[in-house]
Parts: C-alpha cells; structure tokens; sequence
C-alpha cells in the first residue's frame, strides 16, 4: 500500500524505520564486532567501539582448538539429510492429498500439524531409552530421523499449499493424452512443483540447523553438530567474549545467509499459504 | 478427476508419512505413560512396581507445578503480546514508502535465522551481564545502577530473549499481510477525512486479522517447546522463578533422575499441549487454506 508523503513525513518515517530495523539488527551486529576484537578490548568498560583492538585471532583459536569442522559437517549432514528424507516421505503425501483429496484430507493435515504440539520434554526419557537401545544416540543418522520426524508435518504442509496452486487440468490434459501415472508425475508435475520443493528444502535446512533440543540431548560428541557445539561453549561465562562471539558468527553465518536469499519464501511456508 | 484406481494410490502415497508420524507419536507416548504409572528413580532402579497415581499427585501437590505453570502462561502470553504489538507496528512503519526497504527486511528478519543457544548466550553475555554487558555500560553511563536481569528478572530476561527471535517472523508475516491492502481503499477513506486511528481500526486491522491469527498458532506451536533459552540462560532459577513445565519435567528427569515423575510431568503436559491445540484448531484452522 505505497502511497505518497510529504518530504519532511517521508524523512521522519524513513528514520524511524532504520532506527528501529538496526536496534532489532543491533545484536548480531555487536556479536560480529565482539568477534574481532581482543579478550580485553571485549570486555573494556565503557564499550569499545572504534578505539577496539581489532584482530582475526578468536576465528583462528576457535577453528583451530574446538573441532569446529566436525560440528559443522554434522551440522550440514542432519539438516541436509533430515529434509531429503523428509521430501521424500513427503512428496508422494503432499501430492496425493492436493490432487486426489478426500473427504478427510484437511482432518488429516490438522491431525499431522497437531503432532508437532507434543512438547519434546515430554517424551524425552522415552526416546533417550529407545535411541539407546536400538544404538542411535550420539548417531548422524539417530539425529536425521528425529529431525525428519519432527520437520514432517511442516514439509507436508509446506508442499500441499505449493501443490495446490498446480491446476489438475493440466493433469487432466496429460491423462487424455495417455500419460500414465509415473509420466505424469515426471514430466508434468516435476517441472512445475520445482520451486515450490526447493523454498520447502531450503526453510527446513534452516529450521534443522537452528533445532537445538534434540540435538543436545541426543548426541554426546561424535554426532554432535553446532548447536550442541554453541550449548557447550557459553559455560564459561564472561571470561571468553570474543571466543565465544567469533564461534557464534561461525555458527550462524552459514543460515543467516541461506535465510536472507529464502525471506520470501519463510513467510508462505511458514504460514502454509494462508498469508500471501 | 479421482477414479477408484487414483484413489487407491493416493491414500497408498500417504501412508508411508501417517505410519511414521502415528509411530513417532504413539510409541513415545505410550512409554511415557507407561513409565508414569511406574516406581522408576535411576539413584534407586532395584526398587520398581506400579505407584497409581503417586507421581500425578505429586506434580499437582508441588508448589513448584503451579509456578512452572503461571511462568508457561507467561512465557508464551508476553512473547505473543510482545511480538504481535511491535510487529504489528514496525510492519505499519516499514511498510510505508521508506528508503531502502530491501535491506530494512533483511536487517529485520535476521534474528530469526539465529539459533537458540546463540540468541540466549549472545543476549546473556554481551547484553545483559551486570559488569561486562551493554546494558550495564548503559545503566551506568546514566549513572545508574546496573540491573541484574537473570536474578532478578529472570523471566522477564527470558521473554524478552524469545521475543527477540520471534520479532522477525511476525514482522514479515503482518508486512507480507499490509502489502496486499490496496492503497485506494485507504486513500479514499483519507479523502472521506477518516483520521488514522479509524484508517487503523476499520481497514488495516481487519485485512490482517488472518495473518494475525496465523502468527499465533505457529508462535504458539514453538513457544510451548522453549526450552534451549532457559537452558543456556537461567536454568530455571534463581531456585524455580523461571522454570516452565517444560523444564520442570527436565529438572526432574536430569537433576532428580526421578523417570516416573517426569512421565507423569509429560504426560501433563501433552494434555494441556492437546487443549491449546483443540482450541487453536477449532479457532484458527479455517484460516488455513485446507
């Protein structure tokens, strides 16, 4: 709704807007200057801002002393393979549901969103004990079924408000001509339900990434990813500032930036369509 | 266009996802139920047999429960007052024809892409530690005392760390919601001398209702989880000021290593996750296009 202001109300609202945007951007801003500078320069009171000491030594103690690599690695294999194996379940189902729906269809949807209101807490102990039973704890792949488990409902959600907008009459069209099923799906369904998969695997990467319940209390250290990682680093509190910033950079840098090319997209999957 | 053969194959399509989620849902619950009814302490495991409702019983005769409870209902109630108020309004301010809107979105959306242990150690450590924060060079650049914002307002500290992270998701969804308002509708009612606050009360806050309810389901969803914050922050104290339900039932299966009680806290739990959601459903779900 773009309308037109007079210069000094354009002025006025243009300030108000970066003022505020940069006070919610403000923290990680400061975390990302924390990160750069020397122990005691992060720590100096009154806050240092130009007069810090600048360095690159935090990024080089922390990549060097702390294993970052393998929590990173576990970090890209369990969001990566939780979504894949979650699209996978989750296609066929999505695309059943928006093409051929039943009368139960939308009970089914709500049913599936419903599972995800079951507080993790709750059913922690017997998890844990079935993890440890079946040798899943501190395991990548223990990590990518629970993530994928817990993600489904929203991949499903996700793909049915994408698949819906597909007409069937170009389905229909293909039927005529005699495509079979597998046709169908391959060369006329695929070509058109590609963007809405891959804003669907790109918000639930980021959502995987950021998931810091499951992954601290099922791993230990081999499967540890970087949550996990951060959880263990800020115990000790303020002795290592600038470690501690400069590992936190590390562990968000990677999403931050996958999350601002998929902005758009955050708002329909996350809200499942019905915001537009 | 679903002839019988079409159907048959549909519902085999989406039964490989119902059986995983119905097995990821029933056969935890059914264990926590089980273990809830039970005699189970891992400082003791020789000493097992059913207790009825012992552990029940104990949960809702601890006056911890209850504060856990009110502290829940906080969480959650000052999170979506917060998140839905500011939102509502940083949207109404970004939305207008402002400079540089690209990257007033993505300075905006940021925090949401920040992981939980992050947000709360960051806000903790950088911001509000009494010597070595922000806010006490702050306080004290004023000449004031810093505030102790984990002792002495450990829940407050706590929303307002959740509140942080959930800012951005409303924001965009109620901007996302503001840009489909046309601008004749608001103009005309400009020239009909309507003054903002009636512009606001009768057309803008009508054409976001959807998105409002939106935000408060899925916030809803996820706040009723929180757990990593606390765990990072305040651990539930100083002694229970901020413990929620969910980290009671953590407390008492880590620090007391008491399973029985903490099924039973779970179990709890699920009942009045499955309340909000009944409610949650009946009210918001037909906003969702199903």
């Amino acid at each position: 709704m773009a309308r037109s202001l007079s210069p000094r109300r354009k002025l006025i609202t243009t300030l108000s807007a970066w003022t505020v945007a940069l006070i919610i951007f403000f923290p990680v801003l400061w975390m990302i200057l924390t990160s750069f500078k020397t122990e005691p320069s992060a720590v100096a009171m009154p806050p240092q801002f130009l007069s810090a000491d600048w360095t690159l030594e935090n990024y080089v103690e922390v990549w060097a002393r702390s294993d970052y690599p393998r929590f990173f690695w576990n970090s890209v294999v369990i969001s990566v393979g939780s979504t894949l194996l979650g699209l996978a379940f989750a296609i066929p189902a999505a695309w059943a549901m928006a093409f051929v729906p039943g009368k139960k269809t939308k009970d089914l949807l709500m049913w599936m969103l419903s599972t995800k209101m079951m507080p993790a807490v709750a059913v922690m102990i017997p998890l844990y004990l079935l993890f440890l039973k079946l040798g899943l704890i501190d395991t990548k792949i223990g990590l990518v079924m629970a993530l994928m488990l817990m993600n489904l409902p929203i991949i499903i959600w996700m793909l049915y408000t994408y698949f819906k907008e597909i007409p069937g009459e170009i389905l229909e069209a293909a039927r005529m001509d005699g495509a079979g099923l597998w046709n169908e799906i391959i060369h006329v369904l695929t070509p058109m339900a590609l963007p809405g998969i891959a804003s669907t695997m790109l918000l639930n990467i980021i959502l995987a990434w950021n998931e810091a319940f499951w992954t601290i209390v099922l791993t230990t250290t081999k499967a540890a990813p970087l949550s996990a990682f951060i959880a263990s680093f800020s115990a000790p509190q303020g002795l290592f500032y600038a470690k501690l910033s400069a590992a936190s950079a590390m562990a968000i840098l990677p999403i931050l930036i996958l999350g601002w090319f998929s902005q758009k997209q955050l708002v329909r999957g996350l809200t499942f369509g019905a915001v537009k | 266009m679903s002839t019988q053969s079409s159907r048959l194959a549909a519902r085999l399509m989406v039964a490989p996802s119902v059986a995983v989620l119905l097995i990821w849902m029933i056969v935890p619950l059914a264990m926590t139920l089980y273990y809830s009814f039970r005699l189970y302490r891992l400082i003791s495991p020789e000493r097992t047999g059913w207790t009825g409702f012992t552990n029940y019983v104990w949960f809702f005769q601890s006056p911890e429960f209850w504060l856990a409870m009110g502290n829940t209902l906080a969480l959650v109630g000052g999170v979506l007052a917060i998140t839905v108020v500011l939102g509502l309004l940083i949207a109404l301010l970004i939305d207008q024809p402002v400079k540089g809107q690209g990257i007033l979105r993505i300075l905006v959306i940021a925090p949401f892409f920040v992981m939980p242990p992050v947000a709360a150690s960051i806000l903790e450590n950088l911001f509000m530690h009494p010597q070595n924060g922000l806010f006490a060079a702050i306080a004290m650049g004023f000449g004031a005392q810093p505030i102790l914002f984990l002792q002495d307002y450990p829940m407050l500290s706590v929303i307002g760390i959740v509140s942080w992270e959930w800012l951005p998701f409303s924001t965009l969804i109620l901007l996302t919601a503001l840009q489909s308002l046309s601008s004749e509708q608001l103009e005309a009612a400009e020239m009909d001398g309507a003054s903002a606050f009636n512009r606001f009360r009768f057309i803008i806050l009508p054409h976001a209702t959807r998105a409002i309810t939106v935000v408060i389901l899925i916030q809803t969803i996820f706040l009723l989880g929180i757990f990593g914050e606390i765990f990072t922050t305040t651990q539930g104290g100083p002694g229970s000021a901020s413990t929620t339900l969910p980290y009671m039932i953590f407390k008492q299966a880590i620090a007391a290593k008491d399973i029985g009680r903490a099924a039973a806290g779970g179990i709890i739990a699920v009942i009045l996750a499955n309340i909000v959601a009944y409610f949650l459903m009946r009210g918001i779900g037909r906003h969702l296009d199903a």
